[in-house]
């Protein structure tokens, strides 16, 4: 689904943020690496058994093979590639959720990632009590919360809602208030993981609004989609992952050429 | 706030001690986790909280009614079972809800940096609101049997976080185990069973017969159950050679389980 075409922000060129701004986000030859057993061993007494015999075999492949990337301060950075190209782990890696098998991950300031729907979310809980819930996911008190929550709310546009359990949202609904918790708590580096394609039109804008607005505060965002036209309009600099290998990165209509020739 | 902090993979903290530090910074997320649990477990019934202190008078009554022929013998006998029970549902409930939290829960592991106890902590805190609640049961069934809450009682906030100690110690080294056997969580239910007639929760230690109660010394909860109802059923103060054993216990198994759960839990996000 493609994002609304809107005029693309005068931005300096990709050249100039690689000189002129600082680092958000560093990576070096970073290698991740996931061990799957070829057979999935459930109980211990096969695992045992196995083990003895020396049969437990670990398929290893690399999600990510020595990737060197730097993301700055004030830009959208997408990833574009194929699923399973990769880009989900890189995402993984700088948000601390996986610690690279290999290689070195810098991460300046505070990550917030834009949870998938519902993830963080209990049904049972009204908005209200959600919006704190999902705070302290993201290191926050309550009493931070509370200087947050009328622009939260107000943003995520429900209205009465608030006070009603969660599991009556619908999924726009849900979509809209975990993209106001996540931004209203203004991390350094903001990860998007295709998250953005929920919700109507007029709420894409608004949210595009907002993440152009954290840009020019100087913070650093991390975009992973699949439509081709939200990497064009939104991003300033883009990568394209393939099997785990960084294959380009650069101008978002150069990485996006090269991802359509030789790639997808 | 953590905003000023850098993150850097390649900086070799001992994960025992960094994930201590996290908890510490993460407390408003155990705090509005434990929130989570107590208000969710009840929210749709209709007498909501009460059933925490209603749930184990019922299974009191009924284990008396069962019970209070074959150990006639036992003084106040529904006080008796009550005050085991509390200490027992405590243990098994938070310790499988440690474990349930983590494999189940595990979802957000993938997605988001939290520290990776919070799971196995909140558990235990909201554990221990519960314990706390069922005290009122518990107080009423005492004046009913005419069993005397004496000043001994002081001495239960110590019996509780031991109980406690060991408790997170266990929850977090079966919830390690569960990661990788998901298996464990069946079996542990099992072996639940089998642990609670191996300890004198519903009979008196008496029951066992002389030559066989040297094996009791061998059973962990023996030393922290005891510890729990001298001073509240009993109604003296426990002595020393019965409250060393159950430090030793307690503080022993919240080391090794930190000390097994912080080493692998790098690895949970890979597996969960």
């Amino acid at each position: 689904m493609n994002l609304p075409i809107v005029s693309k922000p005068i931005v300096p060129s990709s050249e100039e943020f690689v000189t002129n701004f600082e680092e958000a986000v560093h990576l070096e030859t970073v290698s991740v690496r996931y061990r799957v057993p070829s057979e999935r061993v459930r109980t211990f007494k096969e695992y045992f058994i196995r083990r003895l015999k020396g049969e437990v075999q670990m398929r290893t492949f690399w999600a990510l093979q020595d990737v060197t990337l730097d993301v700055y301060r004030g830009e959208v950075f997408g990833l574009v590639g194929v699923n399973g190209a990769g880009k989900s782990t890189l995402l993984k890696v700088v948000a601390r959720v996986l610690r690279p098998t290999k290689g070195r991950v810098i991460v300046k300031g505070r990550v917030a990632p834009l949870l998938e729907l519902g993830a963080g979310f209990h049904p049972e809980l009204t908005g209200e009590e959600n919006i704190f819930l999902n705070g302290a996911l993201l290191g926050f008190s309550h009493r931070e919360m509370q200087e947050k929550y009328d622009q939260i709310v107000e943003f995520a546009e429900l209205g009465q809602f608030i006070n009603a359990p969660i599991r009556t949202y619908s999924s726009g609904m849900y979509a809209r208030l975990g993209f106001s918790v996540a931004t209203a708590t203004e991390p350094d580096v903001l990860i998007v993981d295709e998250v953005l394609s929920v919700g109507d039109e007029a709420f894409q804008k608004k949210c595009n609004a907002r993440i152009e607005a954290f840009r020019q505060r100087g913070s650093a965002i991390l975009l992973v989609s699949h439509s081709m036209g939200t990497i064009e309009t939104m991003c300033q600099r883009a990568a394209w992952l393939d099997h785990g290998i960084l294959k380009a990165i650069g101008e978002p209509l150069q990485v996006i050429r090269a991802y359509r020739e030789r790639g997808g | 706030m953590q905003s000023t902090t850098t993150y850097d993979s390649a900086q070799l903290v001992p994960h025992a001690l960094q994930e201590l530090r996290e908890a510490i910074n993460y407390r408003h997320l155990l705090f509005q986790l434990i929130r989570r649990d107590i208000l969710t477990r009840y929210r749709r019934s209709f007498l909501g909280v009460a059933w925490t202190m209603l749930n184990p008078l019922g299974i009191m009554l009924v284990l008396s009614f069962v019970f209070s022929h074959l150990f006639s013998q036992t003084r106040a006998y529904p006080a008796f079972i009550l005050s085991g029970l509390m200490a027992w549902n405590f243990f098994s409930q938070s310790t499988t809800s440690a474990m349930n939290s983590l494999v189940w829960g595990g979802g957000l592991l993938q997605r988001i940096y939290i520290p990776r106890a919070s799971f196995g902590i909140s558990a235990i805190g909201s554990g221990m609101i519960n314990l706390v609640l069922s005290f009122v049961p518990l107080v009423i069934v005492m004046a009913v049997t005419g069993t005397p809450v004496r000043i001994t009682v002081a001495f239960l906030p110590v019996s509780i976080l031991l109980l406690a100690s060991f408790t997170l110690g266990l929850g977090l080294m079966i919830s390690t185990i569960a990661v990788y056997f998901p298996d464990v969580a069946e079996m542990y239910q099992i072996i639940l069973t089998a642990w609670m007639y191996l300890t004198p929760i519903i009979y008196p230690e008496t029951a066992i017969p002389e030559n066989y109660r040297l094996f009791l010394h061998l059973n962990p909860l023996y030393y922290l159950v005891k510890l729990w109802r001298v001073p509240l059923y009993d109604g003296r103060w426990p002595i020393w050679s019965e409250v060393w054993p159950a430090m030793l216990i307690a503080l022993g198994m919240l080391l090794a389980g930190w000390l097994i759960f912080t080493s692998k839990s790098d690895e949970f996000a890979y597996r969960v």
